[in-house]
């Protein structure tokens, strides 16, 4: 701890004269499963897989460190002795076989007795079986989506979104808070030391999903699904940022992790499906235009999107659906049958499962929505029949 | 440079023999504006490279010190977010294929034909056309700021499907990397042929100089590897505009068999921008140590074996993409492999300093400061290599800080010290040893003190390309601003105090040998070098590095 002050009071000596020059520096400290203030290594583990990661760190380090002053040393002594200014005369020699094999084998033996231990742990990282909770994480510009596929809390899903303060403050250039740029509405919420698969995926560029405490950095690929994992071993808070360039607001789509001991997680795992219930849409219930289409933009924005664009137009293949002749026509089942089967061989998937209100809200928008402007409303209840 | 701007008078009159030429009236140096454009001398090309590549130098350059300045301090005070990541893309595009690689290639044309006794370059009016071409490439690169919504901001990488959200000038840098990339694949030819068939008589492949060594390889890379950077950016460029999908989800595209083709370019290419610094210094340490290089069979071999095993590494590049086991393992040992021959050259330098008659003139310290810094890159690199450690690394300062320390520590040192070395054979003037040496320190500290600390931010997690970062992370920042805009400053020092001047021929008279133990044929014709050397095939000696009269019927 000592040293570690110290290593901090030297840099805040380095610092001042930086601090100097622009407004005093925000105070800030250390954020517990986050940054700490002046850095200098990776942050504690909390997990197995970020233990081993240190260890090999540790290790590469000190290899580093014994090569480096073995040759560096034997540089800057020759650098020291054989100056021309000291009287040295240059010797002759400029060859030797022996020399070049030995000093080719070593090093190859030296790579492989780094390679070994860090095998083992490559094997283990991408060991995702048995899972105890899995997880989908869905990259957004410029959120990140969360969806309980199995285990307790199946079927619980969210958006994660950073504090609308915090970027605000940003534009403002007045950063303050020790989890600035970190905070977020939702967390992902999981149970300690239980295995967690997050499984990725993105619903429009590459982004990349990574927590330094857990050890684990994966990146989310649009039309691909990639999977990790982790099991915490102490209840807190951890925190990871979008590690793939996504556009804009790259730097502003964090991740908080918020480890939960088993009966916390419980208790929040239940509330959370309690409310998914009360808040499931009741397919006999008869819409207005209005909530329908507000509703339908939401599934547009998260299932059509990527392929119709947020302007309707399609590109490619992909069927413009402003001003499209289906989307037009007076009989809605039409569109219906589009949705719920698909059509062109697969190039317009089917969407069977997603719920008659869905389908009928997003249908309802295309019709409502650009140039389209029918007026007519499609209801749950004609997307069950069209199911038949 | 100077000589080279006003040397009609010296040119022509004696040739590398010694012997006076006849043909002065004709062979002299074009005057005014048609020399250079329709330059086909591969010394005014070469002159024409390297102020190309130093201005493109100075513009990323400006373009980096933009993106410190806003990680001065956390939040955001000068730039958006979105002209943010056009600084960090349009710096990373212009460095790399505006500054290192034409600053290589101009070293390439004045050196080899003079290395190898050769009068030109092979192919000399494809040599002006492949020089030419980078202008209009750099015009539609850095006028890309000013089209609609502004340049490229998806990383130099122009990672799919990103790119797929860029406006126009997105499609402008494509059409600019396609013709760098036809510039560079003339190039090469011109340096394979003009190696492989203009050797003066006796100068056989294994007592070439190392620099024509290392060029030579890093062209067979540059024409394999560049076609499949022109064939990943076309493939964006239908995805585009012409409905197709190859790395587009959306149509059942791959983004991350962009990443595969660009990094399968990508990985060579970031040899080929550190091979021919390799063979700069391999040249600049024995004439120092005044001692021969040690273990030239071993560096040539071990030139080559890196430039084979760049081709088989570059999904390490992508750990994080998420690759099963055999692959992450395959790219790891293969990455770590290259250690081997890369630590066999290190080796071999210092082998060569060991029990040398060293002195340290400013080219000596950049070679020093190269092995020394560019040495612990080599050690991040192999940190990085572990692909459970790059997991925690990837995308952060830590990869930032590595890539710093091999291509501007490597490459730009090796061309510092290059500069130093040949200027006074290029220019007939010496530079200030006092600015020389000023401009290394200056340099050296100022480099040290804006990377090292993006070691200590990665490893805590800061990611690149980020405008603003959490308030933790604050002081790094500063000092790695403060360091760049020291670095930036020290850069335009060596403009006025070193460049300039000699180019001007400012400075006092180059003698024609002004190293004591400088060997190579470049040092066997006067300073500044006549604009036509090795006119008649040089007699060399057993050694290849002396004239020891001109071949037979070659007299005038």
């Amino acid at each position: 701890m000592t040293m570690r002050a110290f290593t901090r009071r030297a840099l805040g000596l380095a610092a001042l004269a930086a601090a100097s020059f622009a407004a005093a520096a925000p105070a800030v400290r250390d954020l517990k499963g986050g940054p700490a203030v002046n850095q200098l290594n990776l942050p504690p583990a909390v997990t197995q897989i970020a233990e081993d990661q240190q260890w090999l760190h540790h290790f590469m380090l000190i290899v580093c460190l014994v090569i480096f002053i073995a040759v560096f040393g034997v540089m800057f002594y020759s650098i020291f002795k054989h100056r021309k200014s000291l009287g040295a005369r240059a010797a002759h020699f400029h060859e030797s076989t022996t020399v070049e094999i030995a000093w080719t084998i070593v090093p190859f033996i030296i790579v492989i007795l780094m390679a070994l231990p860090a095998t083992k742990v490559v094997v283990a990282m991408k060991d995702t079986s048995a899972a105890d909770l899995t997880v989908k994480a869905t990259g957004l510009q410029w959120k990140w989506g969360y969806d309980y596929l199995s285990g307790e809390g199946a079927g619980i899903g969210f958006l994660s979104t950073l504090d609308v303060a915090q970027r605000e403050a940003s534009d403002r250039g007045a950063p303050e808070g020790d989890d600035y740029l970190l905070r977020v509405d939702n967390p992902l919420v999981v149970p300690v030391n239980k295995k967690v698969r997050v499984i990725l995926t993105a619903a429009d560029v590459i982004h990349a999903w990574g927590v330094p405490s857990l050890g684990v950095k994966q990146d989310a690929i649009p039309g691909f699904v990639r999977d990790t994992w982790f099991r915490a071993t102490e209840p807190g808070n951890y925190y990871g940022q979008c590690y793939e360039l996504c556009g804009k607001e790259h730097a502003y789509m964090p991740i908080h992790v918020k480890v939960l001991a088993q009966q916390d997680y419980t208790a929040w795992a239940s509330q959370k499906v309690k409310e998914a219930a009360a808040k499931a849409d009741d397919p006999s219930k008869v819409w207005e235009l209005a909530p329908l289409v507000a509703r339908g933009e939401q599934v547009y924005s998260a299932n059509c999107q990527v392929c119709h664009q947020a302007n309707g137009q399609g590109g490619g293949n992909i069927k413009p659906l402003d001003a499209s002749p289906t989307v037009l026509d007076a009989d809605k089942t039409k569109q219906i049958h589009v949705v719920l089967n698909g059509q062109g061989g697969g190039a317009m998937p089917s969407w069977k499962q997603l719920s008659d209100t869905e389908i009928a809200a997003v249908v309802t928008f295309t019709k409502n929505h650009w140039s389209n402007a029918t007026g007519q409303i499609v209801q749950p209840s004609e997307v069950a029949a069209a199911r038949k | 440079m100077s000589a080279v701007i006003g040397h009609s008078g010296h040119g022509g009159t004696v040739d590398a023999a010694g012997h006076e030429h006849a043909h002065e009236e004709h062979h002299g140096a074009p005057h005014g504006w048609k020399r250079w454009v329709y330059a086909t001398n591969h010394k005014d090309i070469g002159t024409m490279y390297l102020v190309f590549s130093f201005t493109m130098f100075l513009f990323g350059g400006v373009l980096a010190l933009g993106i410190r300045t806003e990680l001065f301090h956390p939040g955001l005070q000068f730039v958006n977010p979105q002209l943010f990541n056009q600084l960090t893309t349009m710096h990373g595009l212009i460095m790399v294929f505006g500054a290192i690689m034409p600053g290589f290639v101009g070293f390439a044309n004045w050196l080899v034909p003079l290395m190898i006794g050769a009068p030109d370059m092979a192919f000399a009016r494809m040599n002006n056309l492949s020089f030419w071409l980078l202008i209009p490439a750099a015009i539609m690169l850095a006028g890309s700021f000013l089209m609609p919504g502004g340049a490229p901001a998806a990383g130099w990488t122009i990672y799919a499907p990103l790119t797929l959200q860029m406006g126009p000038s997105m499609d402008a840098a494509i059409f600019a990397l396609h013709i760098l990339g036809a510039s560079s694949i003339m190039g090469s030819i011109n340096i394979i042929v003009t190696i492989l068939n203009m050797r003066a008589p006796g100068m056989t492949l294994m007592k070439m100089p190392l620099f024509c060594w290392t060029w030579l390889i890093t062209a067979y890379l540059l024409i394999a590897v560049m076609p499949v950077l022109a064939g990943a950016i076309t493939m964006t460029l239908t995805d585009r505009h012409f409905g197709t999908t190859f790395f587009n989800p959306g149509g059942g595209g791959d983004p991350v068999m962009y990443q595969h083709i660009f990094w399968f370019f990508g990985h060579p290419e970031v040899y080929i921008m550190i091979l021919p610094a390799f063979g700069i210094i391999s040249a600049i340490i024995p004439a120092f140590a005044r001692k021969r290089l040690f273990g030239y069979t071993s560096m040539v071999y071990a030139t080559a074996s890196i430039a084979i095993l760049s081709f088989i590494v570059w999904a390490h590049h992508m750990f994080t993409t998420g690759m099963p086991v055999t692959g992450q393992l395959f790219f790891m040992y293969a990455t770590m492999l290259i250690a081997v021959p890369t630590g066999v050259k290190v080796f071999n330098w210092i082998a060569t300093m060991w029990r040398g008659s060293m002195t340290f003139e400013t080219p000596m310290l950049w070679a020093v400061g190269f092995i020394f810094v560019f040495t612990m890159g080599g050690f991040t690199g192999l940190i990085l290599a572990m692909a459970p450690i790059d997991i925690q690394l990837q995308d952060t300062y830590y990869v930032v800080a590595h890539f710093h320390y091999v291509l501007v520590a490597g490459s730009l040192f090796a061309m510092f010290g290059g500069v130093y070395y040949w200027g006074p054979k290029w220019t007939g003037v010496m530079y200030r040893e006092s600015a020389g040496k000023f401009h290394f320190w200056t340099s050296l500290v100022f480099f040290n003190v804006t990377f090292f600390p993006m070691h200590f931010l990665g490893l805590a997690g800061m990611p690149r390309r980020y405008a603003d970062y959490p308030l933790q992370f604050t002081d790094f920042n500063m000092l790695a601003s403060i360091g760049a805009f020291g670095f930036g400053l020290s850069q335009v020092y060596f403009l006025f105090a070193v460049v300039l001047p000699m180019m001007r021929g400012k400075g006092a008279i180059a003698p024609q040998q002004p190293w004591e133990a400088a060997e190579g044929l470049e040092w066997e014709v006067p300073s500044p070098a006549p604009f036509h050397t090795f006119e008649t095939p040089p007699q060399l000696n057993a050694a290849g590095t002396k004239i020891i009269g001109a071949a037979a019927g070659s007299a005038h």
